[in-house]
């Protein structure tokens, strides 16, 4: 141990200031690759979800019906009915179009919260685990806060006094998901702070910023990514239910968390058709959880030698 | 441990005391008085200035938090502003709803995450593990609310198996009763099972490839005995976050409720968000957040009780 980091100390003072990162194992990702294509699973999931991607941003293209535009004569008519393929809702608009403008919806009230999550928790896990001392101290203990809440519990608190609408309801998920955020990366920052080469980095003279730039956030960004794809399916599923309560999205929108609720009372006429926006939110979240683990298994070195 | 004990316990009241001013600030970070909200337009000014006077509104933010947290402090979280009955009352009720669902659904969920995730991790990598940990994930991904539903859709719909909703009246029988919580407690117990049959089987392949593992097989133990050591090993992590489900259990059943119809604090959340009863909210809040605090207390303390190394 002793004798690599003399090795890389040397190593260090001879190069010049550009090749001073951390060095990924050579052909890391490159093993990771292998190792997903090999993986029949994770390649599914990715294509549905490219598939539902594509559906939710092709909206016009595929729904070849207007989503906003009902008829009292086609009221809940059943999956299969000619014109509407997946049927209608209780006011006649056409199911499939709706399905597919809802994906844009519900796509971007789920993944949206946790890149703003990612990038203000990742941030200031950062500052925390660096600056130790009172800024870190206070970024935790105001995180241990917020820690203490039930997250959907928090989430619907300020989701409701903020009143309905996406961007508030992006903005009360945000905040839920930022404290784990914080915590993992402040985590790792400290971790990577004792590292060998980092304290070597630090010996030889690199700045604070590049040292956070180069070694830490490569560290950082690894274990916070894996924790935010597998956030993103809670995520789709919150989002959606905050609309399912009437807190999220407004009607007359179309997103499947809204839908589902406003198809609630067809179920004693239509349950097939009013169960299908929630098969679309547990499709959408199912493949975002199996996309997860099998990034993390794949991106694990210590399961596969 | 007594020394762990304490200290956890004062690391807990720094927390408690941010919890409630999070709870109070929430409620003001929408510009406007309570009452203001919830006053007909027409109103004149006096009955106003009498309203806010009544409920306290009209002291400066720093009294009204702090009157509110002495009366919190002794169980008195005010009237309702939206039918004048104590607030107390109803949310005990309701908690008392809720938490009969919670504990249920933690047992269901809990023991059956817990033989999923052991079996699972036994029988790695062959076909039992792969149903069970399908099981697990579909826990984990399904959104329960919509579950609920196509659970009222097949039992009380299609079959008139359950009872779509409520909780019965207390002149029925206690089978009848029990049926109205059947279908509220399986969705709720999803969760959990998925959680914590994922972090089972995680944890008891970890300490599966450990070398004590290998050491007690090679000293002659057979499967069992080898399986108890592995379960003492992985007590603490899966105990630690059957603490927060269960966290979540009480706190986060509000969209299971909604669909149940069941008056529980999730409702009593509810109703209190569309109504704008600020007192209501800000006490079920209050109280849900910090039982979770104390939950999270015992659960430390648990984990350092079977884990020594825990105490440092």
């Amino acid at each position: 141990m002793s004798q690599t980091t003399v090795d890389f100390v040397t190593r260090q003072l001879t190069m010049s200031e550009e090749t001073l990162q951390a060095p990924p194992a050579p052909g890391y990702w490159r093993a990771v690759g292998q190792r997903l294509a090999r993986d029949p699973v994770t390649i599914t999931v990715t294509i549905i979800l490219l598939l539902i991607v594509f559906i939710s941003l092709g909206a016009p293209l595929v729904a070849g019906a207007d989503p906003y535009a009902g008829s009292v004569m086609m009221r809940l008519k059943p999956i299969g009915t000619p014109g509407h393929w997946l049927g209608t809702d209780e006011t006649g608009r056409d199911l499939w179009a709706r399905l597919c403008y809802g994906g844009r919806l519900s796509l971007l009230a789920g993944i949206l919260p946790v890149m703003i999550s990612l990038v203000v928790g990742g941030f200031l896990g950062i500052v925390a685990g660096y600056v130790s001392g009172l800024p870190g101290t206070l970024i935790m203990r105001t995180m241990d806060v917020f820690y203490a809440f039930p997250s959907i519990l928090l989430a619907i608190a300020i989701c409701g006094l903020l009143g309905n609408g996406l961007s508030n309801s992006v903005i009360a998920l945000a905040l839920v998901f930022i404290p784990p955020m914080v915590r993992i990366s402040e985590t790792v920052t400290t971790q990577a702070r004792q590292l060998d080469f980092v304290e070597a980095a630090r010996a030889s003279g690199t700045t604070t910023m590049q040292i956070i730039r180069h070694h830490v956030l490569a560290n950082v960004l690894g274990s916070i990514l894996v924790y935010a794809t597998s956030l993103i399916s809670v995520s789709i599923i919150l989002s959606a239910g905050l609309s399912f309560l009437g807190l999220g999205v407004t009607p007359p929108q179309a997103e499947w968390g809204l839908m589902l609720n406003s198809l609630r009372q067809a179920i004693y006429v239509q349950p097939y058709v009013a169960a299908l926006p929630g098969v679309m939110i547990f499709l959408t979240s199912m493949c975002f959880n199996l996309m997860s683990d099998g990034f993390r298994s794949a991106m694990d070195v210590r399961l596969n030698k | 441990m007594l020394i762990f004990i304490a200290r956890r316990i004062l690391q807990a009241i720094p927390i408690l005391f941010g919890v409630s001013l999070v709870v109070f600030g929430l409620v003001h970070i929408v510009p406007g008085n309570p009452i203001d909200l919830l006053m007909p337009p027409e109103a004149s000014p006096e009955v106003i200035a009498q309203m806010k006077k009544a409920f306290g509104f009209d002291q400066p933010l720093y009294m009204q938090y702090l009157l509110w947290l002495a009366r919190a402090f002794r169980g008195d979280f005010g009237l309702s502003v939206f039918n004048a009955t104590p607030v107390w009352g109803q949310l005990m009720t309701a908690l008392g709803n809720t938490f009969v669902l919670a504990i249920l659904a933690a047992i269901l969920g809990f023991t059956l995450g817990v033989v999923f995730g052991l079996l699972a991790a036994m029988f790695h990598g062959r076909w039992a593990d792969k149903v069970f940990s399908a099981i697990a994930t579909t826990g984990v991904s399904l959104p329960h609310y919509w579950f609920a539903i196509v659970l009222v859709m097949v039992c009380a719909v299609l079959h008139d198996w359950l009872p779509a909703q409520g909780m019965g009246d207390d002149s029925l029988p206690l089978y009848q009763r029990l049926q109205y919580l059947v279908m509220p407690v399986i969705t709720l117990s999803l969760i959990p099972m998925g959680v914590i049959g994922r972090l089972v089987r995680a944890t008891v392949l970890e300490i599966l490839g450990q070398e004590f593992v290998g050491a007690l097989t090679a000293k002659g133990l057979t499967r069992w005995p080898v399986i108890r050591h592995v379960c003492k090993n992985a007590a603490p992590p899966v105990l630690a976050l059957m603490g927060l489900q269960f966290g979540y259990l009480l706190g986060g059943s509000i969209l299971v409720e909604t669909v149940f119809n069941w008056p529980g604090s999730g409702n009593l959340l509810n109703l209190a968000i569309f109504r704008r009863d600020i007192p209501v909210l800000q006490a079920t809040i209050l109280v849900l957040a910090s039982f979770f605090v104390v939950l999270n207390l015992f659960v430390d303390i648990a984990q350092a009780a079977i884990d020594p190394r825990i105490r440092r």
